[in-house]
């Protein structure tokens, strides 16, 4: 059984900054979600007891070939990519079939993993996307998986408590990112990464039509203002007092 | 097509989705699955409710909700969804567009109808930004809980729907209701939240005395919830946390991280309290102290 893990390239969220209110996006790195790098470890640990491969699938522009070294080094055994610049910032619908028709390309998929929401935007629909388009079952934020043959018992943590489910494989599965510590590859790890395989495809290698989808139009995308205050309080008594000011204690 | 449907296992939450619509439009179609008490709800809060009884429809599977809110929305020829942004709903919401081709957003704050545009306001960039989206097209909007309040009393109805729903590969085996900390930092009009400058949890008593003498609660970000496990996932602020907004949040060894500060800017005073001169904290905060925690919650603790 092999293991998908879908990892989506972010900006360096560290390295906003912001200008007159705009996120300055020029010149940021590109970085995997931070979640996304639980859902590998989970693949990791499933594949390290039972074996198989753990697959990273990516779609994104041609940098994600580069940043999904990352994955490679940290465990997973092949990359399939899917690069174009169209695919830059595209929505949900759009890396939802993308992702879908390429996972129909990999065989003996038992698993595909996703982070419970990418790092930027965190709308977490990609992954429900995916098991809809491949009318799979589906669980989310998941918090542990435990593999069975051709079945999985997985938990879904909810806000106010856990559902245990049984589900049978294929499956798609979200991670809550405290799932597992992701582990730090080595050096030998980050340099043996550019040697293991991979596939590269184009949009146009993948029987999709992008045409007549829904589409998410930004008005504005701007930092909140903030007019605090910034005063320093050199004491606890000065704190005291600025807030008996303000009323607030 | 017209009209607005709402859908939330959650009756609180599908109560101020109730609301929520009627920022859209005035007659407002809800769903209930398996649920009389959440029918009855619905209907008493002016809803138009569709009541579906079916055996194989299971809440946790994703897919099988979807298809029969599918089936709602083709028989009543809607397309515009407002779903809760809690887990239930967030999971749901993918799913659901993509089996009737609508564009999503999910954790929309706030909407506001411009034509016939449905303007969402919505957390990006990690919470660094925030985006005023909408969607061309059919549409599924997931809105996060307490962006409005519940909708009141109002004369809705109640009609039993059938749906054909197929056996799933699903089972619930359990559900473990989460070890009782009901606190609700998002009613609190005073936190005191920790981060991780919080050397050890042995000092998190000195914390509670602190909130209690304030009549706060104690709040945290999220490391010192998930990776020290020290406080409740409850008592997380931030993008993946409790939006909250206090009339004072005095913060305590929290450097600042956008992911955290997303959940704390509409406090009303903010007071930090950092070691580290240059936090990003500083910049959103109204009173700045750069001191060691400790000693400032001992003293605090003593003049209170």
């Amino acid at each position: 059984m092999n293991i998908v893990v879908a990892m989506k390239q972010i900006p360096d969220l560290q390295q906003i900054r912001i200008r007159n209110r705009k996120p300055v996006l020029d010149g940021v790195p590109s970085a995997l979600g931070i979640i996304d790098k639980n859902a590998l470890e989970a693949a990791v640990l499933i594949k390290e007891n039972q074996g198989g491969k753990v697959i990273v699938l990516s779609a994104g522009n041609e940098e994600v070939e580069e940043t999904v070294k990352e994955a490679l080094a940290a465990g997973a055994d092949e990359a399939f990519l899917v690069l174009d610049d169209d695919l830059e910032g595209a929505d949900g619908s759009t890396k939802g079939l993308v992702l879908a028709e390429a996972i129909k390309k990999i065989e003996d998929v038992g698993l595909i993993l996703f982070g419970e929401g990418s790092g930027d935007n965190y709308s977490g629909q990609v992954g429900s996307r995916v098991a809809e388009l491949l009318g799979l079952p589906q669980v989310g934020y998941a918090s542990s998986i435990e593999i069975n043959d051709s079945s999985a018992v997985i938990t879904r943590s909810l806000e106010d408590g856990d559902e245990i489910i049984e589900v049978s494989l294929p499956v798609v599965v979200s991670v809550q990112g405290d799932i597992n510590e992701p582990r730090i590859p080595s050096v030998t790890q980050i340099l043996k990464a550019g040697r293991k395989p991979k596939e590269v495809l184009e949009l146009e290698d993948l029987e999709i039509d992008l045409t007549g989808l829904p589409e998410i139009v930004t008005v504005s995308n701007l930092a909140p203002e903030t007019d605090r205050k910034q005063v320093k309080v050199a004491s606890v008594e000065e704190l005291l007092q600025a807030l008996k000011t303000e009323g607030v204690i | 097509m017209a009209g607005v449907l709402i859908y939330s296992a959650n009756q609180g939450l599908a109560l101020e989705l109730i609301s929520a619509a009627r920022k859209i439009e005035d007659s407002v179609v809800a769903v209930s699955l398996n649920d009389d008490s959440l029918a009855q709800a619905l209907a008493g809060a002016g809803a138009k409710t569709l009541k579906i009884s079916n055996p194989n429809l299971v809440v946790g599977d994703t897919g099988a909700v979807a298809a029969a809110i599918k089936q709602v929305l083709d028989k009543e020829n809607i397309d515009t969804v407002l779903l809760s942004s809690d887990r239930r709903g967030k999971e749901l919401a993918g799913r659901l567009a993509q089996a009737i081709g609508a564009g999503c957003l999910t954790d929309v704050t706030a909407i506001n109808v411009d034509g016939s545009k449905i303007e969402c306001q919505r957390n990006a960039l990690g919470g660094a930004t925030i985006a005023v989206q909408y969607i061309e097209g059919p549409k599924v909007i997931a809105i996060r809980p307490r962006s409005y309040e519940a909708a009141g009393a109002g004369n809705g109805s109640i009609e039993e729907l059938a749906v054909e729903i197929k056996a799933a590969g699903i089972k619930v085996l359990d559900f473990k209701p989460k070890a009782g900390d009901s606190v609700n930092i998002e009613a609190a009009e005073i936190l005191v939240a920790v981060g991780q400058g919080l050397s050890d949890e042995g000092k998190l008593a000195d914390v509670q005395a602190l909130a209690s003498k304030l009549g706060g609660e104690v709040a945290c970000s999220k490391p010192v919830a998930t990776d020290k496990k020290w406080l409740s996932e409850e008592r997380i602020i931030g993008l993946s946390g409790k939006k909250c907004k206090p009339q004072l949040a005095i913060l305590l060894g929290i450097s600042g991280q956008v992911q955290f500060t997303v959940g704390i800017r509409d406090a009303r005073v903010i007071a930090a309290v950092n070691t580290d001169e240059n936090a990003a904290i500083n910049y959103m905060a109204d009173y700045i102290m750069q001191a060691d925690l400790h000693d400032v919650i001992k003293e605090l603790n003593e003049k209170l």
